[in-house]
């Protein structure tokens, strides 16, 4: 994808972009690294010595700033691979054990606010459309309650996405195996993408993220857990950093009742195209035409 | 050196003052001096220093964006009796009128600015040195007609007025396209940002087509009632003569403006309460109150009641014709629309949230405060404008007078006749 034959388009940003950068730099006289991340392109037109350099860079500011050596990979989407998931309404008991995985391994802000990815609905038995009448706050001695069901949302990775329509900087998008990521070096902190996702599969850093010195996972991914600023947006990628390898997310691997699937939507033999071929699976608002890849299913 | 010469004579117009006018821009400055200590602390910390949450993600400073983008549209409003019917007594004013509206998209662009996470990434936005993804993101097309209008803006009256300056007549031929210009695309910069919240299907609330004809009947109602005081205050203090009819003309077209954003809120009323769809909630959130959550419902009733009070006092001609009924009509109005498109607006698009969750959004003292120093700070910017160009519309400020004064030293002679004043263009 990256095209490096010198176009006027990118002889004009590199130009403008180094008398931008030149100006700062001339005005704060500000150290190599600040001025570089200041200037850092966005990761889809970056080379792969590029890619190389910043990876270089944040390593180093990871170390400086948090005293412990991150690995942040940049892994490629596997070719003929599209990422979809399938959740078991009938078996999720509502643990909230998924959120409390994802956390952890995505290094989300822990306090102030923690942010989750996905969120867990507790709904009447006989109303599963109208989440309005859906509490989030449910907090019983056990789970699961009689005449409740529960409804995890997360990131519903949509085929057609709202949210990458509207960013303005094209800060997200869909990669090749069908997550939407964000470069959070790139994205402004406009917020529109919160306000088009049907899902509220987004959130925001309000603050600099506080995550203590031995919870961190420094097995991280430039698109998915690396650890982010304040002020930028932050999402569920499927764990990128596992998927991409082999493994699968953390909130699968958590889930106590084997209610979360997880596999390639373009390999017949896999065990989601299983649950869509023989489950009566629904998908979330499909009235939206997101056509999400996240899909709902009852076993039982 | 002609140019210089232009430069530092507005200067020291705009240095040179009365008490008043140091105490005026003084009091500003204090203002703007606050909201940038206040602006400091949340690019220190972070957004979490306002009341905004994931819930309800934009709050008081988009509600102001959207508010003052009206405001700056409806300067059209005085761009067309003035250019297209010649209705004199509005053409003396429209310069202003147009200075006025640049003024309000700056400080438009400054609300977005605080609110932006991210200000020190500004240019990735920017075309060519940045990615702006045009034409998918309605906020790049925000970016480009704002700027597009902000540069019409200024432009023309700058144009107009170094020409009476010098006591030129403008050129038609470059001029009046620009205006004509001006016409659509002041339409285009409060269409295109209703279509900004329009446009998303999981907002109920905004995703109504009602929305931009509503958008803009708004902005025709608040911002020529800002207007309208603005010109009293400016005949009152500078000894600029604006006519009383025009005060009028321009009440009387609010009114019909009034007339069409009531009535297209009742026909969104009637579709959201008679259909009772899910889709009802962010309304009913708004007027009645939502599983015991009742933030917004004062504010939306006071903004009702003002807005009624406001049409019947500008229908009726002989409030209207009367400059203290008239004033509270104009003081209803602004205080009414501000509420209607700003938190009445902004803030139930997200309650309930697409998830079903209610977060009761009301602003701090930090959006507070940070709201009114932008508010000064566009004051202000007004304010200098207005210090140069009411004496080049009042004919004060001339390059002939500079002329004649230094040939008068030149020739020893005190007694050469001053041009009678110029009419604005």
């Amino acid at each position: 994808m990256p095209d490096n034959r010198p176009t006027r388009r990118n002889f004009l940003k590199t130009l403008s972009a180094g008398t931008l950068g030149g100006l700062v730099f001339a005005a704060t006289g500000c150290k190599r690294e600040v001025l570089d991340e200041f200037l850092q392109k966005h990761f889809r037109e970056m080379t792969d010595e590029e890619k190389k350099q910043v990876i270089r860079r944040l390593e180093k500011s990871y170390r400086e700033k948090y005293g412990l050596d991150f690995k942040v990979g940049t892994t490629e989407a596997v070719p003929n691979t599209l990422w979809g998931y399938g959740l078991d309404l009938s078996r999720c008991i509502g643990c909230r054990r998924c959120m409390h995985a994802c956390v952890q391994e995505n290094n989300n802000s822990r306090a102030k606010p923690q942010l989750q990815w996905i969120r867990v609905l507790r709904l009447k038995k006989g109303n599963l459309i109208n989440l309005e009448q859906s509490e989030h706050y449910y907090n019983p001695e056990t789970v699961p309650e009689p005449g409740f069901i529960y409804m995890p949302v997360q990131c519903q990775q949509c085929e057609n996405p709202p949210c990458v329509k509207v960013c303005p900087v094209q800060a997200t998008w869909k990669e090749p195996d069908g997550i939407i990521t964000v470069d959070y070096n790139w994205c402004i902190g406009c917020r529109y993408c919160i306000a088009a996702c049907p899902y509220k599969g987004r959130v925001f850093n309000w603050a600099e993220p506080t995550i203590s010195r031995e919870e961190w996972n420094t097995d991280v991914h430039y698109l998915g857990n690396r650890p982010r600023m304040k002020n930028v947006v932050e999402k569920c990628t499927f764990c990128v950093q596992r998927a991409r390898i082999g493994r699968y997310p953390a909130c699968v691997e958590a889930c106590p009742t084997g209610s979360r699937k997880f596999g390639n939507l373009l390999d017949p033999s896999s065990e989601i195209r299983y649950i869509i071929e023989n489950k009566r699976v629904f998908r979330l608002k499909e009235d939206f035409n997101t056509e999400p890849k996240f899909y709902y299913f009852f076993s039982i | 050196m002609e140019g210089w010469r232009f430069f530092k004579k507005t200067l020291m117009l705009v240095v040179k003052g009365s008490t008043g006018y140091y105490l005026w821009c003084a009091f500003l400055l204090a203002v703007i001096a606050v909201g940038v200590t206040f602006y400091r602390e949340q690019l220190d910390a972070g957004l979490i220093v306002t009341n905004m949450k994931n819930q309800v993600s934009w709050g008081l400073y988009i509600g102001n964006f959207t508010y003052l983008v009206g405001v700056a549209a409806a300067a059209v409003l005085l761009v067309i009796p003035a250019y297209i019917y010649h209705f004199d007594p509005i053409k003396e004013i429209v310069v202003l009128g147009e200075l006025f509206a640049a003024s309000a998209i700056v400080m438009a662009v400054m609300f977005v600015l605080a609110d932006l996470g991210r200000p020190d990434r500004f240019w990735h936005i920017m075309p060519f040195v940045g990615i702006l993804s045009f034409p998918q993101s309605l906020l790049a097309w925000d970016v480009i007609v704002l700027n597009g209008y902000l540069a019409l803006n200024t432009l023309v009256p700058i144009y107009i007025l170094v020409k009476s300056y010098y006591g030129k007549e403008p050129n038609k031929k470059f001029v009046i396209p620009l205006i004509l210009l001006s016409i659509p695309w002041a339409v285009s910069i409060h269409t295109v940002t209703a279509f900004l919240y329009n446009g998303l299907s999981a907002r109920p609330f905004w995703n109504a087509s009602i929305l931009a004809p509503r958008f803009l009947a708004s902005a025709f109602c608040s911002g020529p009632a800002i207007i309208i005081i603005i010109f009293q205050i400016i005949r009152k203090v500078a000894g600029m003569k604006v006519k009383n009819e025009a005060l009028f003309k321009i009440a009387e077209l609010i009114a019909y403006a009034m007339f069409i954003n009531l009535f297209l809120l009742g026909a969104e009323l009637f579709k959201e309460y008679y259909s009772a769809t899910i889709h009802l909630a962010p309304l009913e959130y708004l007027y009645q109150g939502l599983n015991g959550h009742h933030a917004l419902v004062p504010w939306i009733w006071t903004a009702f009641a003002f807005n009624v009070a406001a049409f019947l006092i500008f229908l009726i001609p002989r409030t209207r014709r009367r400059l203290v009924t008239l004033n509270i009509g104009c003081a209803l109005m602004i205080v009414g629309v501000w509420i209607e498109k700003g938190m009445g607006f902004v803030v139930p698009g997200f309650v309930p949230d697409p998830l079903g969750e209610i977060y009761e959004y009301l602003p701090n003292a930090t959006e507070a405060a940070i709201s009114l120093g932008i508010w000064a700070a566009g004051l202000l910017i007004f304010t200098l404008f207005m210090r140069v160009a009411i004496p080049i519309q009042r004919g004060d400020f001339m390059h002939s007078k500079y002329d004649e004064l230094a040939q008068s030293h030149r020739m020893q002679s005190r007694h050469a006749p001053v041009p009678p004043p110029r009419p604005g263009f």
